[in-house]
Parts: C-alpha cells; sequence; structure tokens
C-alpha cells in the first residue's frame, strides 16, 4: 500500500534531512488503490446477472495492469499472455463464486498472479521455491552507499527509466520479485499476499525487506552521482 | 536503536506500520546517521519509481487474441 500513499501523498513527501526540517514520516493511511473506481461493484453487479459487456468493461479496464502482472512474474511474454487470458477465463468462469469482501480487482490480481506462478514454476521448477524460509541473521546493511543527488529519476528519459525498471526487477531473484511486485505494485495487504503465495507474514515480510533492498543497490549503480558505468 | 535496527524495521516504518516510539526511536537515529537517513530515502525512492511505471498498453496482437478468446466463451453461453 506503500505505493498508493507514496502517489497520493507525493507533492509533500519530502526526504528525511535531519533535525532542522520536519520528519517525514511516511505516510500511514491505507489509502484505496489508485485502479478502485466507484462503479466497479455495479459492473460486476451486472456481469453476474449476465451482462457480457459488462464483463469485457472489466477486462479492458484492467488487462494492461494484469498484463503487467504477469509479465513482472514471469518475465516471459509468452507465459504472461498465457496467464492473463487463462486469468480473465476463470474469472469468467467463477464470477458467481467472488463473494464480493474484496475488489474485483484484488481478487482478479489474485487468480493471475496464481496463474503466472504456475508457469513460472514450470520454467523454472529449480530456481523458483516460495517454500525455503529466509531467516537467519545475516547482515542486511546495505554496503555500496553513494549519493543519489536531487531528483535521479528525472535525469532519466522515460523509455530509458523503463528500460532500467525492467533490467533491475529481471535480475530480481523470482521469490523476492513476486513478493515485491505483489505488495508494491499491486497493492496487495501484506495479508492478501500472504495468502495469495501460500506463505506467512512473516515470511511475506521479510522477502519484500530483502526485495527492497535488493532493489535499491541495483538502482544505485544507475542513480548514483555520475550514472551507471 | 542501531543501524541493524533501522534496516530491520525499514519495510514497516516506510509502510508506516511501526508503533509511536519505535517510529520515533528510529528517527532518532536516521537525525545523526548519514548512511541509514540514505538507505531510508534511496529505498523509498526504489519503491517510488516502481509505484511512477506508466500504464501498460496491451500489445494490439495480445489484445485481440485475449478478446477473441473471451468472445468465444462469453457470447455462445453468457455469463
Amino acid at each position: 500500500m506503500l505505493c498508493a500513499a507514496i502517489m497520493e501523498k507525493k507533492a509533500s513527501i519530502r526526504p528525511f534531512a535531519g533535525p532542522r526540517e520536519p520528519l517525514s514520516a511516511p505516510n500511514p493511511h491505507r489509502l484505496p488503490s489508485t485502479v478502485a473506481r466507484d462503479d466497479e461493484h455495479l459492473l460486476v453487479a451486472a456481469a453476474k446477472r449476465g451482462d457480457a459487456a459488462a464483463f469485457e468493461e472489466l477486462v479492458n479496464r484492467y488487462e494492461g495492469k494484469i498484463f503487467r502482472l504477469t509479465m513482472n512474474i514471469t518475465r516471459n511474454r509468452e507465459d504472461a499472455e498465457d496467464a492473463m487470458q487463462d486469468a480473465f477465463l476463470k474469472s469468467y468462469a467463477h464470477l458467481k463464486d467472488f463473494q464480493e469482501d474484496s475488489r474485483f480487482y484484488t481478487w482478479l490480481v489474485r487468480i493471475a498472479a496464481n496463474e503466472a506462478l504456475m508457469r513460472l514454476r514450470k520454467r523454472r521448477p529449480n530456481q523458483f521455491s516460495l517454500d525455503e524460509p529466509i531467516e537467519g541473521d545475516e547482515d542486511l546493511m546495505p554496503r555500496e552507499l553513494e549519493d543519489w543527488g536531487p531528483s535521479p529519476e528525472q535525469r532519466f528519459a522515460q523509455t530509458e527509466m523503463r528500460e532500467i525498471l525492467n533490467e533491475v526487477i529481471d535480475k530480481l531473484e523470482p521469490d523476492f520479485r513476486v513478493v515485491f511486485v505483489l505488495r508494491d505494485i499491486e497493492e496487495l495487504s501484506t495479508e492478501e499476499t500472504a495468502s495469495t503465495l501460500g506463505i506467512s507474514i512473516p515470511a511475506v515480510k521479510s522477502r519484500l525487506l530483502r526485495a527492497r533492498l535488493k532493489l535499491r543497490q541495483k538502482l544505485n549503480h544507475y542513480f548514483r552521482q555520475g550514472g551507471a558505468n | 536503536m542501531n543501524c541493524k535496527g533501522v534496516i530491520r524495521e525499514l519495510s514497516d516504518y516506510l509502510d508506516g506500520d511501526l508503533r509511536l516510539a519505535e517510529k520515533q526511536e528510529l528517527e532518532r537515529h536516521l537525525e545523526d546517521c548519514e548512511d541509514c537517513k540514505m538507505v531510508v530515502n534511496q529505498t523509498r525512492l526504489t519503491v517510488e519509481v516502481f509505484c511512477d511505471r506508466e500504464q501498460v498498453e496491451l500489445p494490439g496482437d495480445v489484445k485481440s487474441r485475449l478478446h477473441e478468446a473471451l468472445q468465444r466463451k462469453i457470447k455462445p453461453q453468457g455469463i
């Protein structure tokens, strides 16, 4: 949910600058996802009554985000497309079972994530396992600490930034990547992420922390003053 | 709180999940530790740049295949 909070508060968030400036505490509010729209439940209700146009509107609304999700998890276009397609078909087939105790989009994300994970496991059976506990007292303190300067992201054109982000997330190990994608990009709660992946809440938190630190380190290569070599 | 503690609590701090006393303790540490301050700010920015990624437009061929599959399922049967 940090993502939604960041987007909402972006204008007002300043980096932690020290005692002379007000502390820039992170925004603790749990804001609704930025994809939420007031009429989503109306579309779902209509689709449940057999209104195919309403279901297609839901597909049109979320297909881009669901494809991004399945791409982010599988990192393979063919698998991502298959996972997305099956996710929409399954959501359609099981729409009557959707209890509406969460948003439709969240329910859809969980279906799509499972479809993508299934394909990832098939393609990388020895490289991806969420069963392994990540514990231990290894030193997580980042080693590469370099000044990024003000607004490092603004030094890159949009396409260049997209390539950088694709590259760094591609290099992140899958078991960290899926947690980061579900929590920080798709804005699932810790509980929803744990339930989707079938792992404990401490395991989600542990993987999310490591994922964020690893991505920070990878971005350091690009964002440090002077840029990538 | 020492540097190790800041890193351990970093995610909960960014997510606003720390209790007030822990949050204040962490921020007191940040006032005196440039390294931790840098890690906190850069990690927050890391999440932010991924949030900022523009909406993905579904490639035309992918969109066509998706909607053809849906048409085959939806139109003949209805929901």
